[in-house]
C-alpha cells in the first residue's frame, strides 16, 4: 500500500510532480542555454539593421509563421529545395525565433536572393498576380504605412541592453535609415537577406 | 559539450533512470488478489458491491519496466548521455551526409548522361524533358508560372520570343548567371510630358498598334538618339542587353498607353535571380533544354 503515501500527501505529490516533469527540461533545455553552438552566431550572422528588424517585426505581426516555416531541416527532400538545412548559431538574434511548425506555404529559411525584390513586391501584394494557383493573402496595406523611426530606436536600445552587438553610432543613424520606408520596403528588404549568410547555397 | 555540462546531463539523465526504476518498484503493490480485508476500500454500492485496491496486473507492471529498458538501451546505442556518442555511432550530420551520397551515387550519373547529349537532341529526349519538367516546377513556376507562360514583367517561355536569346549557351547562361535588364527612367532626357506621349505612340506604332503618323517624327528623332542604343534603330531589340523586340506582338509589362508611359518614365528592371548554385551544371543544361522544348511545340 506504499503508494497510498504519495497519493494521500498532496505537498509529496507536488515534489514529485515537478521533479518528474522537470528532469527532461533540465538535461535537455538547459545545457544549451549555455552551449556555444546554439548562443553564438554561426559565420556572417551579424544582428538585424534597423530596416530589416522592422521587417522582421512586420513578418510576426502579420503571423507569416502561421504558414511559412524559418527550419530547414537536415534531410535531402528539404535541403534540395530549401538550401542547407538549418543551423541554431543562424537564429540567435532571432526574438523569438521564427521555426515555424506548419508549411502552408514554402519554408523561407533561405528564401533571400531567390527572387527579385520588384517579385517580392508585387507578390505581398497581389500573389495571384505572379502565381496564379498561390492561396496567399495579399498584403496591400503594408505599401500604404510607414516605418515608425522612433520604435524601431527604441527597440534597438532594447536589444543593445539585452547583449546583442549594436553599436551606439548604430543606434544613432536608425532613424534615418528607415525614414521614409513602408513596412513592405522593411519587410522586402528583411526577406531578401534571409539565410544569405551561406556564401554555398547548395 | 563542457565537461561540467557533459556530467550535469549523464548525472542527471543516470539518476533519473534509477529513480524511476526504485519509484515503480517502491510504490507497486505486488501479491495476490482480494485477499486480506484491509485491500477493501471502504466504498459500498448496492449493498454488497465493494471496491479493491488490488495489485495492478502484471503485464501493466512490466511495461513501465520495458519502457525504461527500452530507454536504457537507446542511450546505450544513440547518442544522449552527455558527450558519450551512443555505440553505434550515429549522428545526425552523417545519416545527412550518406543519404546526399546514396542519391548523388544514384541520380548524378542519370544527369551527366543526359547533359553529354546534343542540345538539340536533349530539348526531344522525353525523358529528359520529364526530368527538366520537374526542375521547372521546381524553381521556376514561381515567376513563370506553372504553364510556363509567365506573368506582367516575366517572360512567357512557351513562345518564340526571347528576351536574351534561345542559343544552348544564351539560355544556360541565363539559368546558371541570372539576368537583371536595366531600363533607366526616361522621362526627363525626353523633355515634357508631350514628348513622352509622342514616344509612346511612336513605340506602339512600331508593332502597329498605332498608325505613323506626321506628327511622330520628333519622336522618331529621339528614339533614334536615345532609345536605339539597346533597343536598336528600328526597334527590333538586343538580345545581348536584353533589350526587348518593340516591332513584334510581345508585350512584357503590356501595350497599352498607362503602361509603355509608364515604362518610359520610370524605368524598369527585370531581375532573373542566378540558379547556378542551386541547379549545378548538368541539370542547369537539362532544364535549359526543357524551357526550349516548350517554345517549339
Amino acid at each position: 500500500m506504499r503508494h497510498e503515501v504519495i497519493e494521500k500527501s498532496l505537498n509529496l505529490m507536488i515534489v514529485l510532480i515537478v521533479l518528474a516533469i522537470s528532469i527532461g527540461g533540465l538535461v535537455e533545455i538547459v545545457p544549451l542555454m549555455f552551449s556555444a553552438d546554439t548562443t553564438e552566431p554561426a559565420e556572417n550572422i551579424e544582428p538585424y539593421s534597423p530596416l530589416r528588424l522592422a521587417g522582421r517585426d512586420v513578418y510576426v505581426r502579420e503571423g507569416c509563421y502561421n504558414c511559412h516555416s524559418q527550419m530547414i531541416r537536415p534531410f535531402r527532400s528539404e535541403t534540395e529545395r530549401y538550401g542547407p538545412f538549418t543551423t541554431a548559431g543562424e537564429t540567435v538574434y532571432d526574438r523569438p525565433f521564427q521555426f515555424g511548425s506548419k508549411r502552408t506555404g514554402p519554408d523561407l529559411a533561405r528564401v533571400g536572393g531567390r527572387y527579385s525584390d520588384d517579385w517580392q513586391r508585387l507578390h505581398l501584394m497581389d500573389p495571384r498576380a505572379l502565381v496564379p494557383e498561390s492561396n496567399m493573402p495579399g498584403y496591400p496595406w503594408l505599401a500604404e504605412r510607414e516605418v515608425d523611426a522612433d520604435f524601431v530606436t527604441a527597440k534597438l536600445e532594447v536589444l543593445q541592453l539585452l547583449g546583442d552587438g549594436y553599436s551606439d553610432e548604430q543606434i544613432a543613424a536608425a532613424a534615418a535609415e528607415v525614414e521614409g520606408k513602408t513596412e513592405l520596403d522593411a519587410l522586402v528588404a528583411y526577406l531578401q537577406e534571409l539565410g544569405t549568410n551561406r556564401k554555398v547555397r547548395r | 559539450m563542457p565537461a561540467f555540462w557533459h556530467w550535469f546531463v549523464a548525472a542527471g539523465t543516470i539518476v533519473f533512470i534509477i529513480w524511476c526504476v526504485w519509484l515503480v518498484s517502491w510504490s507497486a503493490k505486488q501479491g495476490p488478489q482480494n485477499v486480506a480485508d484491509e485491500d477493501l476500500v471502504g466504498h459500498k454500492w448496492d449493498g454488497d458491491l465493494e471496491e479493491w485496491n488490488n495489485p495492478a496486473p502484471k503485464w501493466w507492471l512490466y511495461l513501465y519496466f520495458i519502457t525504461i529498458a527500452w530507454g536504457v538501451g537507446f542511450l546505450i546505442a544513440y547518442p544522449g548521455v552527455g558527450n558519450f556518442e551512443g555505440m553505434l555511432g550515429w549522428s545526425q550530420e552523417d545519416q545527412y551526409e550518406a543519404e546526399m551520397q546514396a542519391a548523388a551515387e544514384r541520380y548524378e550519373p542519370i544527369y551527366e548522361t543526359f547533359a553529354a547529349m546534343d542540345f538539340g537532341e536533349l530539348a526531344m529526349h522525353p525523358d529528359a524533358n520529364k526530368l527538366g519538367a520537374s526542375l521547372y516546377a521546381s524553381y521556376c513556376t514561381t515567376c513563370h508560372g506553372s504553364d510556363a507562360r509567365g506573368a506582367t514583367g516575366y517572360p512567357n517561355l512557351t513562345d518564340s520570343d526571347w528576351q536574351w536569346g534561345s542559343s544552348e549557351a544564351q539560355i544556360v547562361t541565363t539559368i546558371t548567371n541570372g539576368r537583371n535588364a536595366v531600363m533607366t527612367p526616361w522621362a526627363q532626357v525626353l523633355g515634357s510630358d508631350e514628348a513622352v506621349d509622342n514616344m509612346v505612340r511612336y513605340v506602339q506604332s512600331l508593332s502597329g498598334i498605332v498608325e505613323a503618323d506626321d506628327g511622330l517624327a520628333g519622336a522618331e528623332t529621339q528614339f533614334k538618339t536615345f532609345c536605339a542604343a539597346c533597343h536598336m534603330p528600328t526597334g527590333t531589340g538586343n538580345p545581348m542587353l536584353g533589350a526587348p523586340n518593340l516591332t513584334d506582338d510581345v508585350w512584357l509589362y503590356g501595350s497599352s498607353d498607362e503602361v509603355i508611359r509608364e515604362t518610359i518614365e520610370k524605368g524598369r528592371n527585370g531581375m532573373m535571380p542566378a540558379h547556378g548554385e542551386l541547379l549545378g551544371d548538368n541539370r542547369s543544361k537539362i532544364l535549359a533544354a526543357y524551357v526550349y522544348s516548350l517554345s517549339q511545340q
